[in-house]
């Protein structure tokens, strides 16, 4: 099915380097499907995502939002479809912080580095604590720090190789509302920086105020991809909703 | 891989619990050791009650024998709290103050002096069903002891009277002292007087008697070792078929430094791969960015795991094994042999660790699993043949075969005791069951990861 939006409006924070439409998408997945046995996961999911643009995925349970971050992030194999985005191009942040908490910030992110046989790993840790704005507790074993540092840890980790595409599967999801408002910033300034963040989420209300376009999958299926604005046209038929109405109403309409 | 040993020690040296640990147990589990095998065992507390008189001896034949020998050689082997009554031994056994109590009767000395009736022993004792064992043992190898001792002691004096009557000599009697002939002499003199006797019914007759007399000297000499036969009839004749004999207090070494050993590895291994998969970042490990390869291997991440459980379990290992060169001998020219076995036992007990740890999601976990599974193969390991049925001992040879524990055993013992049944079978052994493990071990990666 053929997406039935367009990105064309901006929603919240304007992209340093948002790129227009002739220029070549960082990210592009084209038709990508995902067979588990009998049943379909994915149905021919295409869109793309440009540098320093953010895009929301949002969708029920069980819509394929994880399936397609991971297909995209390379850690599954689609079964048809294509993703074109060369090799260590996509950073991957898993909802779960993958860090060691008994060891300091800097620590986690040097030894990632070198893991990763990052040519200068002490630039590059220096980077990063710049970026998630750590430095202050670079010393600090993770352990110690709240859910939104940590997580703020996990991203810099995924960041390490200063990749032009993000992505995030629910980065928010255990993280209180002072703590989630400090990751939104980050993902802002990483996406004024020119960086194409991805992320999977179940708060429709942060795909609004936080994406610059939103795909929305429901059973492996891509409805709509455009503005938080255009999906509320497309159901508004004369009716004020606030974004989740819309979704919900957007939802129902398609028979979901 | 090294960046991520550096990181394992990093963090084992950050948990101080764990740190601590490591570093008390060795020293801990080798001065108890020491301690244990450096001193005799306690002799148990028994109260003595001897209510026969005091003095009294026991008569055999022409010699006397002091009942006080028997009373000294069963408190030699007890430590004894003489009391004077049954009743006071009664409350003793009652109150916990002596393990047991004997109580010698009025009638011991007679009993044994009749030799026509057993003299009695009464045993009193009390406690659990394994105090109860404890005591029974004790109390009846201390009786068999002094029984042993006190039947050679009536050996040696009937051997004496035997020889009177062969070979002849003083003879004490009612207070006078008589000499008698002795059977030898008096076969001697009868030939002499039969040779002088003239040819008829009365030489023969007394050739009939120095003919027995003869026979009779002949089998009295027979009679003292007849009275060895009987009172100790079986001998013990102990022939080992490899290797050297280990005392028991190295074995004891030996055994100690296994199980620590086997703990240490596969906790560590078990906890090392768990916590991985508790932080997460066993997926970001072994998937690596999107579009490139793994940061590490599955059997890099087995093979790290291994390495720095083995190493830590080796160090404390090796540290017990000096700690308790100080209490008891050991060859410290073979340390190099020691050093061996340690390392290959280190990495079988890592891989089964690992394995372990792969099949759980968090520390706590691994860590309860590995404790669980370690005891009881360190348990039956030792179990020795003929302690169980047959066929429980097979599945038994299976368990230990599959499992590391025996071979390390064996192992450990040939390197530190020289053994058998030879340090290169149980260190093939070893090896095959530590690839064996990592094996596994990297299946449930793939699986789980």
């Amino acid at each position: 099915m053929e997406p039935l939006g367009r990105s064309s409006a901006v929603s919240e924070a304007e992209p340093r380097q948002r790129s227009g439409e002739q220029a070549e998408p960082v990210l592009e997945v084209t038709d990508v499907s995902k067979r588990y046995g009998e049943r379909e996961a994915l149905r021919g999911v295409s869109f793309s995502a440009h540098a320093g643009e953010r895009v929301a995925i949002i969708g029920p349970n069980g819509a394929g939002k994880t399936t397609l971050l991971s297909i995209v992030a390379g850690t599954q194999a689609p079964t048809s479809g294509m993703v074109s985005c060369p090799p260590g191009q996509v950073g991957w942040v898993p909802q779960q912080p993958a860090v060691y908490s008994k060891l300091s910030v800097a620590e986690n992110l040097e030894l990632f580095a070198r893991l990763e046989k990052v040519k200068d790993p002490a630039v590059a840790v220096q980077r990063m604590l710049d970026q998630s704005g750590l430095r202050e507790r670079a010393g600090e074993q993770v352990g110690r720090l709240s859910g939104g540092n940590r997580q703020r840890v996990n991203i810099a980790i995924g960041l390490l190789r200063d990749p032009p595409a993000l992505l995030l599967d629910e980065p928010s999801s255990s993280l209180d509302p002072r703590q989630r408002e400090r990751l939104w910033q980050f993902v802002g300034t990483l996406a004024q920086r020119g960086t194409s963040v991805v992320f999977s989420t179940h708060n429709v209300s942060e795909a609004e105020r936080r994406a610059d376009r939103v795909l929305v999958l429901a059973d492996g299926e891509l409805l709509f991809t455009g503005t938080a604005a255009e999906l509320k046209r497309e159901v508004s038929h004369g009716v004020e909703h606030d974004f989740e109405g819309a979704f919900v109403a957007f939802l129902r309409e398609r028979g979901h | 891989m090294r960046w991520l040993l550096a990181k394992d020690l990093r963090i084992l040296l950050r948990s101080r619990l764990l740190l601590g640990l490591l570093i008390i147990y060795p020293i801990a589990i080798a001065l108890l050791i020491g301690l244990a095998i450096s001193r005799s065992p306690g002799k148990p507390k028994v109260a003595i009650v001897n209510l026969s008189l005091p003095g009294q001896e026991i008569e055999i034949g022409n010699n006397r024998l002091d009942i006080s020998h028997y009373t000294a050689s069963l408190m030699d082997k007890v430590s004894p709290v003489v009391l004077s009554s049954r009743a006071q031994a009664v409350n003793a056994v009652s109150s916990g103050k002596v393990l047991a109590a004997l109580v010698l009767p009025a009638d011991f000395t007679q009993r044994l002096s009749s030799v026509l009736t057993q003299a009695r022993v009464e045993v009193l004792y009390n406690g659990n069903a394994l105090e109860q064992s404890l005591v029974r043992s004790t109390v009846d190898s201390a009786l068999a002891e002094a029984n042993l001792v006190l039947a050679d002691e009536i050996k040696q004096l009937a051997a004496e009277d035997i020889d009177l009557l062969l070979k002849g000599g003083n003879f004490h009697i009612l207070g006078s002292e008589r000499e008698i002939l002795g059977l030898s002499r008096i076969a001697a003199v009868l030939h002499a007087i039969v040779r002088k006797q003239p040819p008829g019914a009365t030489r023969a007759k007394l050739a009939r008697v120095a003919s027995f007399a003869d026979f009779a000297a002949q089998n009295l000499d027979l009679s003292k070792q007849v009275l060895t036969t009987v009172s100790q009839p079986i001998q013990v004749s102990a022939t080992l078929l490899h290797g050297r004999r280990t005392p028991l207090d190295a074995y004891a070494v030996v055994v100690a430094v296994s199980i620590s050993l086997m703990f240490l590895a596969v906790l560590l291994a078990a906890a090392g791969i768990a916590l991985e998969r508790e932080e997460h970042t066993l997926a970001r490990l072994i998937r690596g960015p999107p579009g490139l390869p793994a940061l590490l291997s599955r059997e890099k991440m087995v093979l790290e795991k291994v390495i720095f459980a083995a190493a830590c379990a080796v160090i404390v290992a090796f540290s017990m094994l000096a700690g308790i060169s100080a209490f008891i001998s050991l060859e410290w020219g073979r340390a190099a042999l020691w050093l061996v076995a340690l390392v290959v036992g280190a990495a079988a007990f890592a891989a089964l660790g690992v394995a372990i740890g792969t099949l759980a999601r968090e520390v706590r976990a691994a860590s309860l699993l590995s404790f669980a599974l370690a005891l009881p193969l360190a348990f039956l390991a030792l179990v020795p043949a003929g302690a169980v049925t047959s066929g429980l001992y097979d599945v038994i040879q299976v368990i230990s075969f599959i499992f590391p524990f025996k071979a390390c055993l064996q192992g450990l013992d040939c390197a530190v005791n020289r053994a058998s049944p030879g340090l290169g079978v149980s260190l093939a052994h070893l090896l095959g069951i530590a690839v064996g493990y990592s094996l596994l071990a990297r299946l449930a990666l793939r699986r789980t990861a």
